[in-house]
């Protein structure tokens, strides 16, 4: 099957898919994290009756509203791209997206909506509680409108609670609470609201130190920035915590995509943590292209603490991974082709023996339903289509995997630092003179995107060649249309994204010039 | 006049909400674009659903799903 995709087709179908979730990921975490920072505000609004905080609620509601209005349906294209490029996969899936997509679809329908018309509309129309309720439902809806998402995307970095049916082609769901209480989806959860969480606090400070720098709004910017550190050191607290357990997580569920964010191909116990490093040109070494570094800091023992809690625990490496490791017990990847191979033979004679042999089709289907061969066959099914092809094609970029890991990392606890010294130094009330610190502030807003967007790539780009884990590999799950129609929606798309991207930027400056207003009777 | 049912507070709150918005309206037109841009074109000229436009049933979608996936032995055998 390989062979006959046309490789430009996945290329530009994946481009197109990237394209798109990204984008859609520019407007997605200032919704999450703004709307509890608003909540949060007019909380403060509500218990002290200042109107100070009420007009101060209504400005950072605003930049919300905005944020919230570009980006709403961009996602939807995503589903778009589902059943048109992705048809293989969308089937495959079967109700294992159905179901947390549509909870989603009625979930973000009713209660984002709901409480959003009151949160905007309802100002003097209803009591201040029932108004702050709405603030912070809307907050809890739209964060509980991305774990159905996330749910269904763990579940693609790490499938379980489901059944493959072979009669039909399509996974069947076993059992729903497995599936949204997996670990990995409980952490993908965790770490990209808190990452929301992250980037709209930093968003808040950089946009509340450019009204300090311009001398305007002081005592705004000043308490924005105070209620905007204290939410951010929360959060980035949480969100190293999650990344920790997610670390965990890729270590058992996804180990090629943990060894190559750390570019580690000698798997070892005591294995350090590449705290920064550069890779130089790759060299062969036993039949694989291996990325060396040109230099690196370490933190001795750190990876395997990672992982095992303990710095004598083993962490493979891709080598390990490829070639398969006996004491360590890691099967090679020439056995898993092997035995993914036969997954798929096997489902191919059930498909002709269900038309002209039906011994033979009860016997092949009793396979499907043993659990013993789908451990040791059926689940590494996407494997036989690397049958007779270079096993380089089951790592993933190992640079981009490894620079896009660590620019999250670092980012990671650079925001911490300026949340600490934000919040250290606007207690003290001494923000304003550390012009230096403000014009870093504003500056890490952009940074705060990149850290965001890295986080992403790591996920999506390091799970290559996969689709599904272990099941089902990109090329064999894009759909036979024609790469000229793919070519012009991804431009279509680019166009249209960018221009939304342009009104955002517009009509937020526009806003934030305009400073927040008069109103809080 | 205003009724005092439920479904014209409703309404009400609704209208006069719209009626008082500023960046709001051109907020609003903006996600007008949007969905017409989606929905009027870019989902009936573009996306069709691969599976639901080429077949009629399930049985027809699954059975070419199945050999697409084991496209690949057939490869290999030949």
């Amino acid at each position: 099957m390989i062979e006959q995709i046309d490789l430009s087709l996945v290329d530009w179908s994946r481009g197109q898919f990237a394209l798109t979730a990204m984008y859609h990921w520019l407007f997605v975490p200032l919704t999450l994290g703004l709307s509890f920072l608003v909540a949060i505000m007019e909380t403060i609004y509500v218990k002290t009756g200042d109107s100070f905080w009420k007009k101060t609620t209504k400005f950072w509601m605003t930049i919300f509203g905005i944020n919230f209005a570009i980006g709403v349906a961009t996602g939807i294209i995503l589903e778009f791209e589902f059943g048109t490029n992705w048809s293989n996969y969308s089937w495959f899936v079967g109700d294992i997206f159905g179901a947390p997509l549509a909870i989603e679809g009625i979930m973000a329908f009713f209660m984002e909506s709901t409480f959003i018309a009151v949160m905007f509309f309802g100002w003097n129309k209803v009591s201040k509680k029932f108004h702050l309720a709405s603030t912070w439902l809307t907050a809890i809806g739209a964060n509980l409108s991305a774990l159905w998402i996330l749910v269904a995307n763990a579940w693609m970095q790490n499938p379980v609670g489901m059944h493959f049916n072979p009669d039909t082609a399509r996974n069947e769901m076993q059992n729903f609470w497995e599936v949204l209480f997996s670990s990995s989806a409980v952490n993908k959860f965790l770490h990209t609201i808190s990452s929301g969480f992250v980037l709209a606090a930093l968003v808040v400070i950089g946009i509340s130190a450019w009204f300090l720098l311009k001398k305007r709004e002081v005592l705004f910017a000043k308490r924005s920035m105070i209620v905007a550190s204290t939410f951010g050191i929360l959060s980035a607290i949480f969100l190293i915590g999650t990344g920790d357990s997610s670390a965990r997580d890729l270590a058992s569920d996804q180990p090629v995509k943990f060894a190559a964010m750390e570019a580690l191909y000698d798997g070892r116990t005591n294995a350090p943590l590449v705290a920064i490093g550069a890779l130089s040109s790759p060299t062969e070494d036993q039949g694989l292209m291996r990325e060396n570094f040109i230099f690196k800091i370490e933190i001795p023992g750190a990876l395997s603490f990672m992982v095992h809690r303990s710095s004598k625990g083993f962490v493979p490496g891709i080598k390990d991974l490829v070639l398969g490791n006996e004491k360590e017990n890691i099967i090679s990847v020439s056995e898993k082709i092997e035995r993914g191979d036969i997954a798929i033979s096997t489902l191919r004679e059930l498909k002709e023996a269900k038309k002209n042999n039906p011994e033979r089709y009860i016997e092949l289907r009793a396979k499907f339903e043993d659990k013993e061969w789908i451990d040791n066959y059926f689940r590494y099914f996407g494997y036989g289509y690397y049958k007779g092809r270079d096993t380089q094609e089951l790592i993933p970029n190992v640079p981009i995997s490894f620079y896009s890991f660590h620019i999250m990392v670092i980012l990671g606890f650079y925001f911490f630092l300026l949340f600490t010294l934000v919040l250290f130094l606007g207690i003290r009330d001494r923000l304003e003179g550390k012009r230096w610190l403000l014009y870093i502030a504003l500056w890490t807003i952009p940074l705060a995107y990149i850290a965001s967007q890295a986080g992403w790539i790591v996920s999506e780009l390091g799970r290559q060649p996969w689709v599904i884990q272990d099941l089902l590999p990109t090329v064999a799950a894009v759909s036979h249309i024609n790469t000229t129609s793919v070519q012009i929606t991804f431009f279509l798309f680019a166009v249209t994204f960018t221009a939304l991207l342009i009104a955002e930027i517009k009509i937020m400056t526009k806003q934030i010039k305009i400073g927040p207003k008069e109103g809080g009777k | 006049m205003r009724g005092n049912t439920i479904f014209s507070k409703i309404f009400y709150f609704y209208r006069d909400g719209f009626r008082s918005m500023t960046v709001g309206k051109k907020l609003w037109i903006i996600i007008l674009i949007k969905l017409f841009i989606l929905f009027a074109i870019l989902r009936i000229f573009f996306f069709h659903d691969f599976l639901e436009s080429n077949f009629t049933s399930d049985d027809e979608r699954s059975e070419y799903v199945i050999e697409q996936l084991t496209k690949t032995k057939k490869l290999h055998d030949d």
